[in-house]
């Protein structure tokens, strides 16, 4: 899959982040809608999820299959497709881990949101190679690196 | 039994878009089987290398998942609804990757609650580029390898010096006239072979730094010289890296985390590199042999920092340390709006060489005075030429080696001491290679002095050339 353009709406941008931050210590998740066009994605909505994961919740998030399935059919009703997941990284970088590549999907978008003390630091946008074995970065254009900052 | 089964939207670019894949199946393993041979793309991102379903995915027929009811022997009853549905899962933290040894090699990290096993392990996850195997890329490597970064690069051309020694601590006698990179390498794995070391054995420039750059997460700019340091800013702030910042001169350091998508950048300090000549080479204005040894490990901290995430990072503030009060002191800085490179209009947007503006390798170029040979300046000294020949070393080059004759005159006293300088004489002026003496040569004849000549190469070409009884440094 060659590198895709990703376009972001300022609305999903500030879902994403607003969520980020109320989960903090702990990581959020959820989901991102929009649609894909030729080798252009774009997100127009974010909206958060519960973080099932058990234990540690500040290092881990999870998602149940019954909640992708709702989160699947919520977007399918709006007319958006499911394009990717967001998910924070509390006082880590962030660059996607081991355990983000093992469950990762092909071809969704990975929002990766670092908050450091309660406020969002930095975010990066990820996509799983082809053959699974890395992430590779791509930036936002609707986004300059200033924007980003907060 | 004909079967449907429901395929989730990420994976439905592999079923041309379908939803709904219909298949005839006795079992659920089967149908699973007839859809990725329908779509063999799918496999891999359903079965994991051993064959197995994949963790995170998970098949339901209608609402029952079937990890509990019989798992791919379950069997199916005609228009049966499989449905594949991924769990989600991630997170900072990978599996114990750990081997025994590394439990107990890092153990000192495991108990410090900042950095504890998930920050090993985004160290073992990490990578990180070192430019410059010299004075700070030396203590630097050394630190981060031992730390466990799980890759380091290293990048450098040069092979070790004698003069090396005094601050260069990867290397030792015997490693003269040998590839720095190549012992480098060595010694670091040696040092630790859960590490992986990678050697770019290049002169880093506009033509491979993007290359290079592009597989490390952290650059360490060890560099010697303006145009490198230029490029290694600029590169980062393309790539969204954070460039982990040190330099020496002399008893002073000076050490800063240039990341712009948090804070300032190089160029926001310093807009452009210096004119040619105005900063002396640490060859000329020397260094304390430990100096490099706590920048680098300064620059080693902020880039664990930087992985880890532990404490507060050194962005938007320059760390300047003077060994001869034995102080650190700290300046703000910001990041400027109009900065060429990471401002809010930049106009540098690929790499730049300033090798053909600034620089060592440019400095003779851009001075241009007459010159004489070591030959010449021989073939005047048999003949009885009258000439005078000014040495404007330092003192403690003239102490080491020095031509009978010659009127010493430092370059930091030269402008006081003009009138001992004759001008109706030829004035030969000479340094260690010829480039300080450019430079005063350049500013006797502003000053209306019309027959002055620069020695080119200087004593050390002498030495070697002309009188190898005198000391070479």
């Amino acid at each position: 899959m060659a590198q895709r353009e990703l376009l972001l709406s300022g609305s999903a941008v500030a879902a994403a982040d607003e969520s980020a931050v109320s989960a903090y210590p702990e990581e959020c998740c959820g989901f991102l809608g929009g649609s894909e066009t030729g080798g252009t994605v774009k997100v127009e909505v974010a909206w958060p999820v519960e973080n099932r994961q058990q234990e540690g919740r500040t290092h881990h998030y999870y998602i149940t299959p019954e909640q992708y399935m709702e989160g699947e059919d919520l977007a399918d009703r709006s007319g958006y497709k499911l394009v990717g997941i967001y998910h924070s990284h509390p006082n880590h970088p962030a660059i996607p881990s081991q355990f983000d590549l093992e469950g990762a999907l092909p071809g969704f978008v990975y929002q990766i949101l670092s908050i450091r003390q309660g406020a969002t630091a930095e975010q990066r946008w990820w996509e799983l190679s082809p053959d699974r074995s890395i992430f590779s970065e791509i930036v936002p254009r609707a986004l300059t690196p200033k924007q980003d900052r907060t | 039994m004909n079967v449907k089964v429901r395929i989730p939207s990420p994976l439905r670019r592999f079923t041309a878009e379908q939803t709904w894949v219909a298949v005839s199946a006795q079992t659920v393993g089967e149908a699973m089987e007839a859809v990725v041979d329908q779509f063999e793309d799918l496999s891999q991102h359903l079965y994991d290398t051993h064959g197995e379903l994949r963790r995170f995915i998970n098949i339901y027929v209608g609402e029952e998942d079937i990890r509990q009811q019989g798992g791919l022997d379950r069997p199916l009853k005609e228009n049966d609804e499989i449905m594949i549905i991924p769990a989600i899962a991630g997170g900072t933290t990978g599996e114990a990757i750990f081997d025994r040894e590394e439990y107990i090699r890092y153990s000192r990290h495991f108990s410090l609650p900042e950095i504890g096993l998930d920050g090993q392990r985004l160290l073992k996850q990490a990578s990180v580029l070192i430019v410059g195997m010299g004075g700070l890329g030396n203590p630097a490597s050394l630190y981060l390898a031992a730390a466990g970064v799980g890759r380091i690069g290293l990048v450098d051309f040069d092979v070790v010096d004698l003069s090396n020694l005094q601050r260069q601590i990867l290397y030792s006698l015997k490693d003269v006239g040998e590839s720095k990179i190549k012992i480098a390498k060595e010694r670091l794995e040696s040092l630790n072979h859960k590490v992986e070391i990678t050697a770019h054995e290049e002169a880093l420039s506009s033509a491979n730094a993007e290359r290079i750059f592009a597989n490390y997460d952290i650059i360490v700019d060890g560099t010697d010289n303006f145009p490198t340091r230029y490029l290694v800013n600029d590169v980062c702030v393309f790539q969204g890296k954070p460039s982990i910042y040190g330099s020496i001169f002399r008893f002073d350091g000076q050490v800063a985390v240039f990341y712009a998508r948090e804070g300032p950048c190089y160029r926001c300090l310093y807009a452009d590199p210096p004119p040619p000549g105005l900063v002396p080479s640490c060859a000329e204005g020397g260094v304390l042999g430990v100096l490099p040894g706590i920048i680098g490990s300064l620059q080693a901290i902020e880039t664990i920092k930087q992985i880890t995430g532990a404490g507060e990072p050194l962005i938007g503030r320059l760390l300047l340390f003077d060994a001869l009060s034995m102080t650190f002191h700290q300046v703000s800085i910001s990041s400027d709006p109009n900065c060429s490179v990471c401002g809010d209009s930049p106009t540098i947007t690929k790499p730049i060489d300033y090798e053909m503006f600034c620089g060592v390798s440019a400095m003779e170029e851009t001075v241009s005075v007459p010159e004489m040979s070591v030959q010449e300046l021989k073939g005047k000294l048999e003949n009885g030429s009258n000439l005078l020949i000014l040495d404007i070393r330092d003192p403690w080059e003239w102490e080491i080696a020095h031509l009978d004759k010659a009127l010493f005159i430092p370059m930091n006293s030269l402008v006081s001491r003009l009138d001992e300088i004759d001008p109706s004489k030829e004035i030969v002026v000479h340094c260690h290679t010829g480039i300080r003496s450019a430079n005063v040569s350049n500013y006797l004849i502003k000053q209306g002095y019309t027959n002055v000549k620069n020695l080119r190469g200087g004593i050390k070409a002498w030495t070697s050339e002309v009188d190898p009884r005198l000391m070479q440094y």
